[in-house]
């Protein structure tokens, strides 16, 4: 007897994937549509919705928003990088065992103790307002660059033990199979540990990535036209609170690509290595 | 002159004694397999002699030469005694040639193409050439553990330091890993060899040791030690062993 692919199988499957798709989808439906209902049932609502949720305002406000949001982007991608490199710094500092490195291994504990231990709105403050008036020569005078150092600072503690927990999580016979090689303490980090504790932090990381993009925000308080900012000099002249919510979505378009970007760069390179083999 | 000297290693972890002043010579193309119970120093005494777990007293000399001098520079020992462990350590991500080729080409300075060249031919000569692209979770237990084995020889050590090399590999697959150590035994690969698998250890060993305790009790020739043991306590590891149905009783 021949065996067919089976075409009642197909079937089969395709219900058993349609099926949760629509359960989940008529479930958010009723839930936010409960939701809608009864705040649009609220006595206030209209009012509501003319102050927060009003189209013309919204598209009155949005230019000078989205001009606001692509400096938030500009800040945020600058810090990004930034971070990014001065955090693995630090983890490798941390990394590196001997008493040659101690130094190195004592300023970084140091650091992330201290700079996880502020608010960032605080530090935000403290450079934005407090490096400028100090007028030092040789060094920039605005608010934006220095509450950009402050974020980047303050960021990169909590960046520098996501890495160092990416770097814990791999095996310790990895290091021990590359001391044995011959590698040094260095070529270990770099060819055997790195590359995997890089993939292990990158659902991590993207959280940071994404806090960051809201964080990008606190530079309002130095009066750096962010999109919050902007945002609010709309509210300030006309009294509606549209621009706001307009401000809100942008930042959403921004965070809600970048996971699903990250899922799928995660899927690829599991894909990647399981058909490596001919 | 022998290949391995180790004099007087003495080891401990903390308070407690794990190597209790070893002596043990190894001579070129021995064959020395270690045997003993958990915990009774056979897997330290091993990673002593490359200088991957450093020890509190006495001396370990390769061809008259202790591991320690500087003649050996950072990396000569390495390059002279692989070892390969339990659990493979493989790097993941890293295709089973980038794996073989890490040391000769970051370490040694090889030649990327003339490395690589090498690592397939290493490869084929092992019956893995298939899978020189492929990564190390594509592979069964047993062809990983042979891979690994190929990655300490790409670097053609002197000795090859074996840990418990068959431990972690499902029993169908241990036979493939250790038809290539009775093949490295006929090349003349000088090897130092902790295994649980007595019945491997009778037949390829020139010379086993039974440790206990951190000291070597007993060692002789394989078939004398296996069937007529004479310390006491070499005598009730081998009963529990056959007992657990690990060696068949000797005649």
């Amino acid at each position: 007897m021949t065996r067919r692919p089976g075409k009642g199988r197909r079937q089969i499957a395709l219900k058993d994937r349609l099926a949760p798709v629509l359960i989940s989808l008529v479930s958010v439906v009723v839930v936010f549509g409960a939701i809608a209902f009864f705040v649009g049932s609220a006595e206030q609502w209209p009012r509501i919705q003319n102050q927060f949720f009003s189209v013309e305002a919204m598209l009155e406000a949005a230019p000078g928003v989205a001009r606001g949001f692509l400096v938030s982007l500009q800040i945020w991608l600058i810090s990004l990088v930034c971070i990014g490199i001065w955090a693995l710094v630090l983890a490798i500092f941390r990394a590196m065992s001997g008493p040659w490195f101690a130094p190195l291994r004592v300023f970084a504990i140091v650091y992330v103790d201290l700079f996880r231990g502020l608010p960032a709105l605080l530090l935000v403050l403290l450079f934005g307002f407090g490096i400028p008036a100090l007028n030092l020569p040789g060094l920039p005078k605005e608010g934006l660059f220095w509450g950009g150092v402050a974020l980047i600072l303050s960021y990169s503690a909590y960046a520098t033990e996501v890495y160092r927990s990416g770097i814990e999580a791999v095996h310790e016979g990895q290091g021990m199979a590359a001391k044995a090689l011959g590698l040094t303490q260095w070529q270990t980090l770099r060819y055997a540990i790195l590359p995997q504790a890089l993939r292990n932090v990158v659902p991590a990381m993207l959280n940071l990535v994404v806090a960051l993009q809201k964080d990008v925000a606190l530079l309002s308080v130095l009066g750096v036209r962010d999109a919050v900012r902007e945002a609010q000099i709309y509210t300030a002249r006309t009294f509606n609170y549209s621009s706001l919510v307009v401000a809100a979505i942008l930042f959403l378009l921004a965070t809600i690509p970048l996971a699903r970007l990250t899922d799928h760069l995660q899927r690829r390179d599991r894909q990647r290595r399981l058909q490596g083999a001919k | 002159m022998n290949r391995i000297e180790i004099e007087q290693l003495t080891k401990f972890y903390g308070e407690r004694q794990v190597l209790d002043a070893v002596d043990l010579n190894i001579a070129p193309h021995e064959v020395v397999c270690l045997i003993g119970a958990s915990g009774s120093g056979k897997s330290t005494l091993l990673r002593c002699i490359n200088g991957l777990t450093e020890f509190d007293e006495g001396t370990v000399r390769l061809d008259g030469v202790d591991i320690y001098d500087e003649s050996f520079g950072r990396t000569g020992l390495y390059k002279r005694v692989g070892i390969v462990f339990q659990a493979y350590n493989l790097f993941p991500h890293m295709s089973v040639l980038e794996n073989i080729t890490l040391a000769p080409i970051r370490v040694h300075g090889r030649d990327r193409r003339e490395a690589e060249a090498a690592g397939l031919k290493l490869l084929q000569l092992f019956g893995l050439g298939q899978y020189a692209r492929a990564y190390p979770e594509q592979l069964s237990g047993g062809q990983q553990q042979r891979v690994a084995i190929v990655r300490s020889l790409a670097t053609e050590p002197d000795v090859l330091l074996l840990d418990e090399v068959t431990a972690a590999l499902d029993p169908e697959l241990i036979g493939e890993v250790l038809k290539i150590i009775r093949d490295l035994k006929t090349s003349g690969m000088t090897m130092v060899i902790v295994t649980h698998e007595m019945g491997f250890a009778r037949d390829v060993a020139d010379r086993v040791c039974f440790l206990d305790g951190g000291r070597i009790v007993e060692q002789g020739e394989p078939h004398r030690l296996f069937s007529k043991p004479e310390n006491p306590r070499t005598q009730k590891f081998l009963e529990r062993i056959i007992a657990a149905g690990r060696l068949e009783a000797s005649v």
